[in-house]
């Protein structure tokens, strides 16, 4: 089921968890909006290097990337992505990226 | 079926941090089994919840230096592995059938072990050693991956379990 919601001004459509359903509807002017409903108040340099890669790795991968493959592929340690996007950093880029959760195991 | 919010839903997934706590136990030390553990560790970081794991009996090879990185997975005795048993201990069986798991595994992404403790513990992972298995062992800290954080006996592991879930491997 898809909900319509208002993120900064924009209607986009989410799911019951509130996950965006579909990434063209993201812009990176919603991203700091989505970061600060989730706690993260500042999207820094570093946090930016990570959504990044991820909009780009799902576009061409068709898959959100799981902490492993960012901190294999970029230069971010997994130590590094759980201080950025601290307890649930898998879930918590992936929402501020306006991507699917991740379904990998690793 | 589409309704209008006005404002963007908080995502469940951000409510207050949890205070779920998980305790995995692992007791086995062939490489398949030293998966299950790590992989349930993984996912349980990866929700915030605050994980612990106990290495006990065959379970200390995966953090004991000399032989983590050298886990073996055998068709003998295991008839899970779909091979007639009277191959099993032919020379040269368990390494082809380590062997082949490790490529296996390696295919999914996964790490090998060194690795992927590493990786748990720079996640907030802390990894306790059985004192029991470590005398048995004649194992010291200085033997154990330097993640480990301590060595300690099952009721101290009663202590850090309180409250938590348990799962033993």
């Amino acid at each position: 089921m898809t909900t319509m919601a208002s993120i900064a001004g924009r209607e986009i459509q989410v799911d019951e968890e509130g996950f965006m359903t579909d990434p063209a509807e993201w812009t990176e002017d919603m991203a700091a909006a989505l970061a600060k409903s989730i706690g993260i108040d500042e999207l820094t340099p570093d946090h930016w290097s990570v959504i990044r890669f991820l909009r780009d790795d799902f576009a061409s991968e068709g898959e959100t990337p799981t902490l492993r493959r960012i901190s294999s592929t970029i230069d971010v340690t997994t130590k590094r992505l759980f201080e950025l996007f601290p307890k649930k950093p898998g879930k918590k880029m992936a929402y501020v990226s306006g991507l699917p959760k991740p379904k990998g195991c690793i | 079926m589409t309704t209008v919010t006005k404002t963007a839903p908080v995502p469940s997934f951000a409510d207050e941090d949890t205070d779920r706590k998980l305790c995995i136990i692992c007791s086995k030390g062939t490489l398949d089994m030293a998966y299950p553990g790590m992989v349930l560790a993984n996912a349980a970081l990866g929700e915030g919840i605050e994980t612990h794991v106990f290495f006990t009996f065959w379970g200390l090879d995966m953090v004991t230096r000399k032989r983590m990185d050298h886990l073996k997975a055998t068709p003998v005795g295991n008839t899970a592995m779909h091979m007639p048993q009277a191959l099993g201990p032919i020379p040269g069986m368990t390494a082809m059938a380590t062997h082949m798991m490790k490529k296996e595994i390696a295919k999914l992404g996964f790490p090998e072990v060194p690795e992927f403790l590493q990786t748990l513990v720079d996640s907030g992972a802390h990894l306790w050693a059985c004192k029991m298995s470590a005398d048995m062992m004649k194992l010291e800290m200085e033997d154990l991956f330097d993640g480990v954080e301590g060595i300690i006996g099952a009721t101290e592991f009663m202590e850090l379990s309180e409250g938590g879930q348990i799962i033993f491997i």
